[in-house]
């Protein structure tokens, strides 16, 4: 007796399992039954479970039968002549599609040489056991799962060519590589993704060799000629957005030129670029602080009698303005409105972003690394025929990561570059290593990709030859520009006093609990009080009672609350922080006096 | 004491002065004690060093570091005592009871020979009357359970019948009475106004199996290993104070791991010293290097009182004398509200306390201050 789970719930048993199963599956194949139902059997448990629930990630494998697959070279030939299509092959049974669960009783053959009775299933390329993004990567089968995995994730997040719509698009965030390229050795999986519509990288000569210790960990040498030639330029594009609101009482926003009494006014200089409609005009150079889209707010409050009335001259500022640090040009301005007829503006912002020290490349191998210095291309080490590589890799990257097909993208991407042809990369079936070197050697390069190379400064010969070649680079949406961020003096928190927290809020980086231990340890008393007076108060005490007393700076008298004015008051310096909770032992009801003493 | 060092005598320890008095040649005294003297005072630590603070961060940052997982070893005969992080914790926690109890049992001549062992082994392990009774005769009829005993294993325990009635009569009065037949015992059921029946015979039956007969109450587990030249005797489950009243122990040299018990037995400054061997043990077999002075400090922290205190809110943290400082750590509600209700007063002697009031902490340039006298 096999118990049977649909989708998790139990709904029965059979009593021969395995007739069971292989009935599911003919229905399957048949059509009596959904393509997208999977069994899987489990014999040492005795249960058997049925999913057709969504979320499930499947793979399409070739059927084979008493060691045939379903799939002959007539169907090619009408796949060919258009004859057939994907859906026709998985509705005839002749392709599925099999989830997690269902491959554990599968066998799959790699290739139909291989294929035995007792093989289930045959892949249909070993392209097909990756997704698309991996499937990008050139000799994936000389590199380690897990990079593989690295490098697939980082492809994820270049910049490049992500649609070619875009000046129509109000995208949020978005990134565009100027110059994009196909890659000099590809795979299969880039024309069958119609990579040449949305390429994300540049072919570039790399080298890979130590340069001044400016590429330790991980970091890369960029050429600064070849910046200056468009390498890795791109452009940022950022929306600012704002719509009329509607409030309660008829009330609701003004896009437009804030008059000079509104609350919150700014200064006259930061409304310089709007228009006469309140919209700063496109090509309109911005810098921080300068408001983009002028609004004003009817107030929050109607407290005070004054605002009672003259309420319709005591509104709020409440522009769209650049936060600190933020610079760009209007690229595209939009009007229209939202889904509730509200006025809606959007205003789109350009920013060339030329690759600078600290922005993130990465070729497709998982090697990334950040740019540790800019070096002008005389001072670039050259080759003997006066190649002068784009970007310098530091070799210690190699042997810990095993990277091979980082190595032979290189010469590949050399080969290609030389024969002028695209090299085939794909998994298990991209052109031999053996090859490509032998064309090499017979273009008349060294075989093994290396190549004498020459200081750039002092002209002398390096003594070791220098693996150069070419290779696809992506620049990585990780930029500086977005992340850069210090702090002198800035903003505090209106409830602690202490420096806000954040890069959006030009907040101050903590000195945290640990840090604070240093200190101690180390004795750095004095140094440590002062690091921490970020939040210093003086604050008048009551010697009476030991509470709070209050500084009434109108009649410049000091009184205590609970003791009068005939008291000793004494101004103590504390954090604020503590003054705060003081505060909050009164509110839970607790006394906490304050016995003063002379500290000397 | 030889005179040239009784000044040395306030300045310097003892066993300090006992060692120069034994190795530096008489004419000389004065001379070496003061040449240690000033050694001494230059290896001393300064005042107002954060010695807490940095004996704490020296065993946290290679705590970081600490597998969890155990090593184990195969075919090597030790059992798997608990190892690692979650023995430190379980140790500077003071917790009272341990997840794997061990006693490292050294033995008296000629048992640290191997001779005998296997009998010292089997007096120490505690046997119940489940491991030696080979049949359990049920009879229905009068409602008793006659036992009949392994020869083989009574023997080597040195056990009779009649001792083994002896002992089980009292931990299962209430059930049944016991009486020697020949080579057994019989149980017969005592008359009862309820559950006087089959189901009580059977539950008696269980009972006896897990009645304490002989050897050490606590010891589940005994094994012999052999250590250098001489034999000792490794066990699961601790129980000192019954160990020691066995002849064969020395009692010089067995420990066990339970910190506490030996508190209990051999007094806290042993426990001080075994919480300071039980640690090092751990981190010097993860492979760290902690000086063993800041562990020396911490289990002096944990004995200080005179009994062992974890390093937990409930231990030495509820000792400190600073309202604030103990909010600070665990439970700051409970803590606040209790020292108001007591009226407690922070005299803001300590570190902490300090911080939180940005005032200078009494440490290395925070503790000297500036006096001067004012002209009246």
């Amino acid at each position: 007796m096999t118990e049977v789970y649909m989708n998790g719930k139990y709904v029965g048993t059979v009593d021969n399992p395995k007739d069971f199963v292989a009935k599911v599956k003919q229905d399957r194949r048949s059509g009596a039954v959904s393509t997208e139902v999977n069994v899987y059997y489990d014999d040492v448990a005795g249960q058997i479970f049925v999913e057709s629930s969504r979320g499930r990630s499947r793979r399409p494998l070739i059927v084979v039968r008493d060691g045939m697959p379903q799939l002959t070279d007539r169907h090619v030939k009408q796949l060919q002549k258009g004859e057939l299509s994907w859906s026709d092959l998985v509705a005839q049974g002749i392709i599925e599609f099999l989830d997690a669960a269902e491959e554990e009783n599968a066998l799959v053959a790699f290739s139909d040489q291989e294929i035995t009775p007792e093989h289930t299933h045959l892949e249909i390329s070993p392209l097909a056991m990756l997704g698309v993004v991996t499937g990008l990567i050139p000799y994936a089968d000389y590199i380690q799962s897990a990079r593989l995995i690295i490098g697939s994730r980082n492809l994820k997040q270049s910049i490049g060519m992500y649609a070619t719509n875009y000046p129509l698009r109000m995208d949020m965030d978005v990134n565009l590589l100027h110059y994009p390229q196909m890659p000099l050795v590809s795979t299969v999986m880039h024309e069958l993704s119609d990579y040449d519509a949305h390429p994300a990288g540049q072919n570039i000569v790399v080298a890979i060799m130590s340069f001044k210790g400016y590429n330790m960990e991980d970091a890369v040498i960029i050429n600064k000629g070849s910046i200056e030639r468009g390498f890795g330029r791109s452009t940022y594009y950022k929306p600012a957005v704002t719509e009329e609101l509607r409030y309660s009482g008829g009330l609701m926003d003004t896009i437009g030129m804030p008059d000079k009494d509104v609350k919150g006014y700014k200064s006259e200089r930061d409304y310089r670029l709007l228009e006469d409609d309140g919209i700063v005009h496109p090509e309109a150079k911005v810098k921080e602080e300068d408001v983009i889209i002028g609004k004003t707010s009817p107030p929050r409050f109607l407290s005070n009698l004054e605002e009672y009335s003259l309420a319709s001259n005591i509104r709020r500022e409440s522009s769209v303005s650049l936060r600190h640090g933020e610079e760009g040009v209007v690229d595209f301005v939009c009007i229209t409105e939202n889904e509730e007829g509200n006025k809606l503006v959007q205003v789109r912002l350009r920013d060339q972003r030329v690759p600078e020290i600290g922005d993130k490349f990465v070729s497709r191998h998982g090697q990334k690394g950040v740019v540790g210095l800019i070096v002008p291309q005389a001072n670039m080490p050259f080759t003997a025929s006066g190649i002068v590589p784009d970007l310098l890799f530091s070799p210690h990257g190699i042997p810990s990561r095993m990277t091979i097909s980082h190595l032979i993208e290189l010469v590949a991407g050399k080969t290609a570059a030389l024969s002028g042809r695209i090299v085939d990369g794909t998994i298990f079936g991209g052109e031999p290593e053996e090859r490509i070197r032998a064309e090499l050697a017979a273009l008349g390069f060294s075989e093994r990709g290396t190549e004498t190379m020459y200081n750039g400064v002092t002209g002398e010969m390096l003594e070791a030859k220098i693996y150069v070649g070419n290779m696809y680079y992506l620049k990585l949406k990780h930029m500086v520009a977005n992340k850069i961020h210090s702090r002198a003096r800035g903003p505090i928190q209106l409830l602690t006093r202490q420096p806000t927290e954040g890069r959006a809020k030009e907040g101050g980086l903590r000195l945290g609990e640990m840090e604070k231990d240093t200190f101690v340890a180390h004795g750095a008393s004095l140094l440590l009080k002062e690091r921490f007076d970020s939040d210093k108060t003086v604050v008048p005490v009551c010697e009476g009672c030991g509470v709070i007393a209050i500084h009434d700076t109108l009649k410049d008298k000091r009184y205590c609350p609970i003791c009068g004015e005939n008291v000793e008051i004494s101004d103590i310096e504390m954090s604020y922080a503590f003054k705060l909770i003081l505060d909050e032992f009164k509110s839970l009801g607790i006394y906490p006096k304050l016995q003063l003493k002379s500290k000397y | 004491m030889h005179k040239d060092l009784e000044e040395f005598q306030e300045k310097l320890p003892l066993k300090l002065l006992d060692e120069i008095e034994a190795l530096a040649p008489a004419s000389k005294l004065k001379k070496v004690a003061k040449k240690v003297l000033e050694e001494y005072e230059a290896a001393r630590i300064d005042a107002g060093e954060a010695v807490g603070l940095i004996s704490a961060e020296s065993i946290g940052e290679p705590g970081t570091q600490m597998t969890l997982n155990t090593f184990h070893y195969a075919g090597v005969a030790e059992m798997n005592v608990t190892m690692g992080l979650p023995r430190i914790i379980e140790i500077l926690d003071g917790r009272k009871s341990i997840s794997t109890p061990s006693m490292e049992i050294f033995l008296k001549s000629p048992y640290n020979k191997g001779e005998k062992i296997r009998e010292a082994a089997l007096q120490i392990k505690e046997t119940k009357l489940g491991d030696v009774v080979s049949e359990y005769g049920m009879n229905i009829v009068d409602l008793k359970i006659e036992l009949k005993f392994s020869a083989e294993r009574i023997k080597e325990l040195g056990l009779t019948p009649a001792a083994i009635g002896k002992v089980i009569e009292k931990p299962l009065a209430s059930d049944a009475q016991v009486k020697v037949e020949g080579d057994g015992l019989t149980l017969r059921l005592k008359e009862k106004e309820e559950g006087r029946g089959l189901n009580a015979l059977y539950r008696l039956k269980e009972k006896c199996k897990e009645v304490y007969v002989s050897g050490i109450k606590g010891v589940r587990q005994v094994l012999p290993v052999k250590r250098k030249d001489e034999y000792l005797i490794i066990t699961f489950g601790s129980n000192l104070k019954k160990l020691f009243e066995l002849d064969f122990v020395d009692t010089t040299r067995t420990t066990t791991n339970d910190i506490h018990e030996i508190s209990e037995v051999l007094g806290v400054e042993a426990a001080r010293q075994a919480i300071i061997d039980e640690v090092f043990r751990v981190i010097e077999t993860q492979g760290l290097d902690v000086d063993i002075r800041h562990i020396m400090l911490v289990a002096d922290t944990m004995t200080a009182s005179g009994e062992i205190k974890g390093i937990t809110r409930y231990g030495v943290v509820s000792e400190k004398a600073s309202v604030l400082a103990r909010a600070s750590f665990e439970t700051p509600i409970k803590h606040v509200i209790n020292a108001a209700l007591k009226g407690e007063v922070d005299t803001l002697n300590s570190v902490v306390e300090n911080v939180m009031l940005n005032q200078t902490v009494p440490v290395g340039t925070g503790l000297p201050s500036l006096v001067s006298k004012k002209e009246k």
